[in-house]
């Protein structure tokens, strides 16, 4: 497994050395909390450790990347408008089929399996990952799909650090979308959502349609996960495009949902942002001679087994009351 | 009818493995049927004798090892796992630590088998327990993430220890299955080349069938056995539930150590044994996919029960080639063929890159998916079909016939 991780740094001493990892490790943090994001979300409302999370982030770049290349839909209707607006309407439609694709998967595989042991549930996610990312690959083809993002390669350069457009997008896309989702949990549906993942059976006792909450928890899942995949295929990531390999990043951000805690939304950002910045530490600071290619990819799972060995629930989740 | 069917007069009797009459003469007949493949003599199964056949089964014969250690911790002890390919990876790299050659660019040390086998599983068995104390700590659905960051750990270290591994892609060669006493002598017995026993001439393919059959059954016995001890029965009620044993007086932390250095033996002898009969593995091989067949194996067949493990291991490693022959066999009727089957197999199967079918029989890209994938998705529609539709997989649904027609005509 690849880094996957470019580093914008130039020959600069070391304090903008330091800078610089701080702005990669929060750059590359955003992608990792919109995984962790839509992992907690799924599974706070449902109760089920969502394998599949790579192939939905896999299927919503491609989509994505269908949507803007191929399809060109509804861009094609909207000429008057500038590019990038073109573009990221384009997006959006992708990434909402993306989302809708979700709510199907939950139908079809997952609402059969309510009330069953939950790590039976996790296997059956586990399956679903195969079958989609399958497909997706068979979709995809074995070149990589651009996604033509339209800021392209600019970069902004503050003298002590240089940060890309792609780079401020997505940060300020993450603050945006997270913005979003604290305000979802205030409206109506929102709340509908919580009193589900409280307690199940008096959500349904009080007229709240459980199926549909859950559906829509895979729903928001998947565009979240759509869109991480979408920043993941392009610069400064992977400028060539969303291929067979960027379903995997999901499963580096797993452990940003265990060091979080599986049941806290706040857990999952703080996780998110907490795995980029050691990745980018491990990538500016700990040398390829002394441990090899892709030990960024495994920071993450060392920090989570040392966290884990403090806090088994992580370090917001709430505790297992188990009774006998 | 003479006395009352399956009455046990004594404990023994009870417990007994083979406890009815009907399981003897099956399993009789089974082991009668299994040795007499290679020779080719029963109708019906004479083409499980040729050479691909015999390896497809000699590699169900090592996962069948696998997986009932995975049987063990998952099925029997609750401990969910997806680290499996991790502690098959260090059984098979301490097996070419001590097994491979010596003096060569890689680490070897030209050991004989009887002391690189048992090695690999019982180091493969410590750092199952060096990994123990993590499932106190953490449960359930934590452990399995905490399975899955090894995998990923395991990953990067095989890629990136090089004199060991051969290094990522290249792979090395390991120790072939030959039983010398020590080092450089030439060997006793040879699961590698054709040679006479008793005056029959063997292959080397039905050798090492022999051979992992053999591994497999002994295996088998073991777990089996484990089940009816008190260790399984300890296992057990830590499945179901774990804060009623700690009170009732079993020890959880002991017994969870206990049940992943078990499974990790099993693990890292399954681990050797496959690298040394395909002799030459890269480093990618031990990863997540692996970790995912055992889980497919266990929870296809049952979770729980070592007939299942048989069953589900037969059902995992056989779909592939089955798929491959069934695939081909549609073709040929889509291009062959006539009327209504012809058409309906067109449909499934494309002959040529523009002709429509959900799979492609050519090589090269194409609207549907190559048999590999074909494979793949087929893996996951069972995991998810067997779990929503018979939790109890194969031996699942065999309770059912069995149950069916042990109560006939009552329904119940």
């Amino acid at each position: 497994m690849t880094p996957g991780f470019v580093v914008l740094a130039q020959e600069t001493p070391a304090s903008n050395e330091f800078a610089q990892m701080l702005v990669d490790g929060i750059s590359f943090g955003a992608i990792y909390a919109l995984l962790a994001m839509g992992f907690v979300i799924i599974f706070k409302a449902t109760s089920v450790l969502n394998f599949a999370h790579g192939a939905l982030t896999g299927l919503g770049a491609f989509l994505v990347a269908a949507f803007v290349t191929v399809l060109d839909f509804p861009g094609r209707y909207l000429t008057s408008l500038p590019e990038w607006a073109q573009w990221s309407a384009n997006a959006i439609t992708a990434l909402l089929v993306a989302a809708l694709f979700g709510a199907l998967l939950e139908r079809v595989f997952l609402r059969p399996m309510v009330g069953e042991a939950l790590f039976a549930v996790a296997i059956v996610t586990l399956g679903v990952d195969i079958v989609v990312r399958t497909i997706t690959n068979d979709w995809m083809g074995t070149q990589p799909r651009p996604l033509g993002a339209p800021w392209g390669l600019n970069t902004v350069d503050l003298g002590w650090v240089r940060i890309s457009w792609s780079e401020i997008i997505q940060i300020v896309v993450t603050v945006v979308l997270l913005g979003l989702i604290v305000l979802f949990f205030r409206t109506r549906t929102g709340v509908a959502m919580r009193a589900t993942a409280f307690d199940q059976e008096t959500a349904r006792a009080q007229g709240i349609r459980v199926g549909r909450v859950f559906s829509l928890a895979w729903a928001i899942g998947a565009f979240l996960a759509g869109v991480a995949g979408l920043f993941y295929s392009i610069y400064p990531r992977r400028a060539t495009g969303v291929d067979q390999s960027t379903a995997f990043i999901a499963f580096r951000a797993f452990p940003a949902v265990i060091i979080g805690g599986l049941d806290s939304l706040l857990g999952a950002v703080v996780g998110g942002f907490a795995v980029g910045l050691a990745e980018a530490a491990a990538n500016a600071y700990l040398k390829f001679e002394v441990l090899g290619s892709g030990f960024p990819g495994i920071v993450g799972y060392l920090m989570m087994m040392v966290v884990l060995l403090i806090r088994p629930y992580g370090l917001f989740g709430t505790p297992e009351i188990r009774r006998v | 009818m003479r006395g009352r069917p399956l009455l046990y007069t004594s404990y023994e009797a009870d417990q007994a493995l083979l406890n009815t009459t009907t399981k003897r003469v099956m399993l009789g007949l089974f082991f009668l049927v299994l040795i007499s493949i290679p020779f080719q003599v029963v109708p019906g199964l004479k083409f499980l004798g040729q050479e691909d056949w015999l390896r497809l089964l000699t590699t169900a014969a090592i996962f069948v090892i696998g997986a009932l250690g995975l049987n063990i911790l998952t099925g029997l002890a609750g401990q969910v796992s997806l680290g499996h390919s991790f502690f098959m990876a260090i059984g098979a790299y301490v097996a070419v630590w001590l097994g491979g050659p010596e003096g060569g660019p890689l680490i070897g040390l030209g050991l004989p088998i009887w002391i690189w086998l048992p090695a690999a599983g019982i180091i493969a068995a410590l750092v199952g327990v060096a990994v123990g104390p993590t499932a106190v700590r953490v449960r359930g659905l934590y452990l399995a993430i905490v399975t899955l960051g090894l995998v990923f750990i395991g990953e990067y270290i095989w890629r990136n220890w090089d004199s060991l591994t051969g290094g990522a892609q290249v792979g090395r060669d390991f120790p072939p299955l030959q039983v010398r006493l020590w080092k450089e002598e030439p060997p006793l017995l040879d699961f590698t080349t054709p040679s006479t026993w008793f005056g029959v001439e063997f292959s080397g393919a039905a050798k090492a069938f022999f051979l992992m059959t053999v591994f497999a059954a002994v295996s088998a016995l073991l777990a089996k056995n484990l089940q009816r001890t008190r260790v399984g029965r300890a296992f057990m009620s830590i499945r179901d539930r774990d804060i009623a044993a700690e009170i009732m007086g079993v020890n959880e932390f002991a017994y969870k150590l206990l049940a992943f250095g078990i499974s990790s033996f099993y693990a890292g002898i399954a681990g050797a044994l496959l690298a040394s009969f395909v002799t030459r593995v890269i480093p990618e091989r031990w990863d997540l996919f692996l970790s995912v067949q055992f889980i497919a194996i266990i929870f296809i067949g049952g979770a729980g029960t070592v007939t299942g493990t048989f069953l589900g291991t037969a059902f995992v490693i056989l779909l592939p080639r089955i798929v491959q022959n069934f695939t081909l066999w549609l073709q040929a009727v889509a291009t062959e063929g006539e009327g209504i089957l012809a058409a309906i197999a067109d449909v499934f199967v494309a002959t040529t890159p523009n002709d429509f079918g959900l799979v492609n029989t050519f090589a090269g890209v194409g609207p549907g998916l190559s048999v590999a994938q074909l494979n793949l998705v087929l893996y996951g529609l069972l995991i998810i079909g067997f779990l929503i539709f018979e939790p109890f997989g194969l031996y699942g649904i065999w309770l059912r016939i069995r149950n069916y027609w042990k109560g006939w005509p009552f329904t119940y």
